[in-house]
């Protein structure tokens, strides 16, 4: 896979609402076109985004053949302790892909 | 030149004056009347051509400027390779055709009862009229450029002040400086123009100020004639130029106009000099019209360029959702004369004839490299759609003597655009 992208607030009060972006490059090939030579393209997506903090699953998301290609992730999270927000991204042929940013909550 | 105008506008076409009613023989033998609103390259073009097949058609142009200031090759100017003053045209050769120049700003369209009223109230009455009004940029797209922080991050997308404002910026600007350009999502006017605008503020840069960088941060994930490109900045400015796509994070989605910062989903980036360009709509009297949708632009007839939200009203260069044909000015021109000719042949009761547009957009990467895009295209299914196996660009691995030649070639096609369309 290639290359993801994480948006995480460096600093945070506790209790603060906070937003969280990730984006990773990915062709989500839908398995239902087909090439120039007329046979199927194979079906190639990302199948599930995992999300922890401080080691504890937080946000989780299947994904589909309908999400665009690249496709980009936003949420919300109570900051509650400083730690390390990660992002896990599995696809049809089982690789994952991970990013993580580290949030300091005062 | 205003009272001779008004005079003449009074006899031929304004609606309340009743001169031509008066007297039903005069009525019979009335000239189809057309009005254009908007005198660039869309609107001078329709003008002249209208006249130029037609001479028994009464044509106004609606256009409050004294002159036309042209974009393409302002990217030149921006880099200190070219001079304002021949970017402008004015239109002494289009009132030299028998056109009625109306030095005046329309304010409303009145489609019901056909005519246009002006900004002092006069109303001009029309058989048919073009909207040639280019486009406006969208203030509300991103949070903090409104029109006061184009005063700080220029746009530069509509040639004049703007243009000149980028310029002292870059002249004014250190050794070392950050410039950022953020690319609009398509569509928008002149799809390869930011990307030749980094090219000749590299050049600019590369002389004057060898240590600065030029980020563009792009809404999009290709861009026209992008292999072109970015095999030319390798060559010309390697390390220099650096182009983050949408899915790089490249969408800029804030500015702060008065600490310099351009913010991204994933992050931020202070310049020394930025170059918004924000995503455009139809000039504004096309939403006064009626004839812009939810897009901010204006569905047509491929045929006819007549609008499919207001009937009698075509909608030409810019301003049209023209399919795949680009937003240019060749496009401008060459829709222009098609809508021209279906004007004529619905004023005079013959069937339009379907059109093949032609559209080139050359690109400069320095003063002496050039590159270019083409593409025919024709109706289909209600749009104008690419004609395949038609067109192309330029080739990848051509020799620097090709790149020097299309750069001429440009240059050229700027001179016979201009006198095709202002004379």
């Amino acid at each position: 896979m290639t290359r993801a992208l994480v948006s995480v607030p460096k600093t945070a009060r506790r209790g603060e609402i906070v937003d969280i972006r990730a984006m990773i490059a990915h062709p989500m090939e839908t398995g239902y076109r087909m090439g120039p030579n007329g046979a199927e393209i194979p079906r190639h997506i990302i199948t599930r985004l995992v999300c922890t903090y401080g080691g504890d699953e937080v946000f989780a998301a299947e994904f589909f053949p309908a999400m665009s290609a690249n496709p980009f992730v936003s949420f919300s999270l109570i900051a509650a302790e400083s730690g390390t927000v990660s992002f896990a991204w599995t696809d049809d042929t089982g690789q994952t892909e991970t990013a993580s940013a580290e949030i300091v909550v005062s | 030149m205003l009272p001779l105008s008004r005079r003449r506008v009074l006899g031929g076409l304004a609606a309340g004056a009743c001169v031509a009613l008066a007297s039903p023989s005069v009525l019979a033998q009335a000239p189809p009347r057309v009005v254009v609103i908007g005198g660039g390259f869309g609107g001078a073009s329709v003008a002249r051509t209208l006249k130029r097949e037609d001479p028994g058609i009464a044509v106004a142009l609606i256009e409050p400027n004294a002159h036309y200031t042209a974009c393409p090759l302002s990217n030149s100017v921006i880099a200190g390779l070219r001079d304002m003053n021949a970017q402008h045209f004015g239109y002494a050769g289009i009132e030299a055709d028998g056109i009625i120049h109306v030095p005046q700003k329309a304010v409303r369209v009145e489609a019901d009862q056909r005519r246009v009223v002006l900004a002092d109230e006069v109303r001009l009455g029309y058989d048919r009229l073009v909207v040639a009004p280019g486009i406006d940029m969208r203030f509300d797209a991103i949070p903090g450029y409104d029109a006061a922080a184009a005063e700080l991050m220029p746009h530069a997308w509509k040639a004049g002040e703007q243009t000149l404002l980028l310029r002292r910026q870059l002249e004014v600007m250190p050794d070392g400086g950050l410039v950022v350009i953020s690319a609009p999502p398509n569509p928008f006017r002149c799809p390869p123009g930011p990307y030749e605008r980094a090219s000749l503020v590299a050049s600019y840069l590369k002389t004057h100020k060898p240590r600065s960088k030029i980020l563009i941060l792009d809404a999009k994930d290709a861009f026209s004639k992008q292999r072109l490109f970015q095999a030319g900045w390798a060559t010309l400015y390697p390390g220099m130029i650096e182009w983050v796509g949408l899915s790089f994070g490249g969408r800029v989605t804030e500015v702060d106009a008065a600490t310099w910062t351009l913010r991204t989903e994933f992050g931020e980036h202070r310049a020394a000099v930025a170059n918004v360009i924000p995503p455009q709509r139809a000039g504004a009297i096309a939403s006064i019209a009626g004839v812009a949708d939810q897009t901010g632009w204006c569905p047509i007839d491929p045929v006819t360029f007549e609008s499919r939200l207001v009937p009698g009203v075509h909608v030409i260069g810019d301003a049209a959702i023209g399919g795949a044909m680009p937003k240019s000015a060749f496009t401008a021109n060459a829709q222009a004369k098609a809508c021209a000719s279906a004007v004529i042949a619905l004023l005079r009761g013959r069937m339009p004839a379907e059109p093949k547009l032609i559209n080139t957009c050359y690109s400069l990467l320095a003063p002496d490299y050039g590159i270019s895009i083409a593409g025919v295209y024709s109706p289909q299914n209600g749009l104008l759609a690419e004609v395949e196996g038609a067109g192309g660009t330029s080739p990848l691995d051509a020799p620097q003597a090709v790149r020097a030649e299309e750069a001429a070639y440009g240059e050229a096609w700027f001179g016979t655009i201009t006198t095709e369309a202002f004379g």
